[in-house]
């Protein structure tokens, strides 16, 4: 296999994620509708209650509005990577993966690719919200949209894979809803997404040795670095560290056998579209 | 041969779902693979597709171990699945293009191929009609076009004319008889339904995880002393034909 035929797998995949993405765009925008309810319905609830003093990257006092953002961009990229692994799986995708797994090209290429792909539509929606939340006053700085980039697709790749490792081998998880109550939300509120982790510390050590140990945490710190233009090297090493590890274990460990895609019979009428 | 499977058994756990399965399929020829359910039809399959992992045994595609160069052998195959793995919301032409950058053709080739494929399934006008708007036995069809068209040496259907009315099961089996012919394709054909299957075609049949029968229809019933296919299904099988 010569390096264009790689080229050339990596634009169809890319190319039909944007396809089907278009297809669905009703969904792409109702998705936006929970990171805007956090930051325009919660933010205003909570500014009162939660006093952020002024901690790195900002050089001033902030709103609680621009606090939660960056951790919101993580909210998207965690919902939109852990469906649209279990998707791989188990539903809407089973048929485009039958047809994925026939390619010659070696499988980690393959499923790296997809998630990559899967990765550029949430950073389309995560460009979507930030657009959104600078018309609510969250002003990074331009540069930051620029810089923010590498670190939302590095977090939609480390969450993606490990989507697809739980989805492949931990059989209690194969419906969203559980995926939800015991992946999504641990993740998001065990994470410096929606409070500064000193606040976390003075309530409880315990819990913020459990924020410190959750990936989630440094891929918002990642973002939230990024986008305010500064070099978090802690944040990007372990987001990066995790991420090659949970993509060599998820796509070394893949098994469609463990998976729906080798199932003779589809689970919901669903599976057939 | 193109395609040779060396003693493959499999198992789920403790249970043996194949059990020492040889046999070769020959180019231009239609072969049909009969078993009822639970046969082991969707494990082998599953192991031809590389989609499970061999345990015992080999399976050679034109000569290309699928253990030791999955990809060498994997460019030699086109599969044709039981259920629709097309994309309903995208066209058949774009259906067409995913495939076609799987096997790492450039699009412009992808074009080429993708309209040749269409031409000969008489399809070619539909090319930018979105699948959901196609009839089943004209999806099946596109199906089998797609797995044309990186220009594979076998063709694997597995119950192919699932869901189908008869006019739509006929046409789809005259079909692929004639691209067998035509192209010298192997055609490994799998089915519950004896009626696709003729006297003169090659006859696997499997029935609990073991290959009971290899050979010419007409052959294999002479050897066992029935009058038709159907009869000796049932007499191996102890299954009802359909």
């Amino acid at each position: 296999m010569k390096v264009a035929h790689y080229w050339h797998c990596f634009v169809g995949i890319q190319a039909r994620e944007w396809l089907r993405f278009w297809q669905q765009r009703t969904r792409f925008f109702s998705a936006l509708i929970r990171p805007l309810l956090w930051l325009v319905v919660f933010a205003a609830g909570f500014r009162a209650v939660l006093g952020v003093s002024i901690i790195p990257p900002y050089q001033t006092y902030i709103t609680y509005e621009t606090y939660i953002a960056p951790g919101l961009c993580g909210m998207i990229v965690l919902f939109n990577s852990m469906q649209g692994a279990l998707s791989m799986v188990y539903d809407r995708e089973l048929g485009s993966m039958r047809v994925l797994l026939m390619s010659p090209l070696p499988r980690p290429f393959l499923l790296i690719t997809k998630l990559l792909s899967m990765g550029i539509v949430s950073i389309g929606q995560v460009y979507l919200f930030l657009l959104v939340a600078r018309l609510l006053d969250v002003e990074p700085p331009a540069w930051g949209y620029l810089a923010v980039l590498p670190a939302v697709l590095l977090v939609s790749l480390m969450l993606g894979a490990f989507g697809l490792l739980i989805a492949t081998w931990v059989k209690q998880l194969e419906n969203f809803a559980g995926v939800m109550n015991f992946v999504i939300f641990p993740m998001f509120f065990l994470s410096s997404a929606l409070y500064p982790l000193w606040k976390m510390q003075e309530a409880s050590p315990w819990l913020y040795w459990l924020c410190q140990f959750n990936p989630f945490t440094h891929a918002v710190e990642a973002i939230r670095f990024a986008l305010y233009l500064q070099w978090n090297p802690a944040a990007f090493g372990i987001t990066a560290t995790v991420t090659l590890v949970l993509a060599t274990l998820a796509t070394a460990g893949f098994r469609p056998q463990r998976t729906r895609i080798l199932a003779s019979r589809p689970s919901s009428p669903q599976a057939q579209e | 041969m193109t395609i040779q499977a060396n003693r493959i058994s499999f198992r789920y756990g403790d249970k043996l779902v194949l059990r020492d399965v040889s046999f070769g399929l020959t180019p231009g020829c239609f072969h049909a693979l009969l078993g009822p359910n639970g046969a082991g039809k969707s494990t082998l399959f599953g192991l031809l597709t590389r989609l499970l992992a061999l345990q015992q045994g080999d399976i050679q595609l034109a000569g290309k171990s699928l253990k030791k160069q999955p990809a060498e052998a994997m460019r030699r195959l086109g599969v044709v699945f039981q259920h629709n793995a097309l994309d309903l919301d995208l066209t058949v032409r774009q259906n067409l293009q995913y495939h076609a950058a799987l096997h790492g053709l450039s699009r412009g080739e992808a074009r080429a191929r993708g309209d040749r494929e269409l031409e000969r399934f008489e399809l070619l006008d539909r090319a930018n009609d979105a699948v959901r708007n196609l009839n089943g036995g004209h999806r099946r069809r596109v199906e089998i076009a797609r797995a044309l068209l990186h220009e594979p040496s076998l063709l694997l259907l597995d119950e192919p004319t699932a869901g189908l009315d008869v006019a739509s099961r006929q046409a789809l089996n005259r079909h692929v008889r004639a691209l067998c012919e035509n192209e010298g394709l192997a055609v490994l054909w799998a089915t519950h339904l004896i009626e696709e299957v003729h006297e003169d075609d090659r006859v696997l049949i499997l029935h609990k995880g073991q290959l009971l029968a290899d050979g010419a229809g007409r052959a294999i019933c002479e050897a066992e002393g029935t009058r038709d296919l159907a009869e000796t299904f049932h007499s191996l099988t102890g299954a009802g034909s359909t």
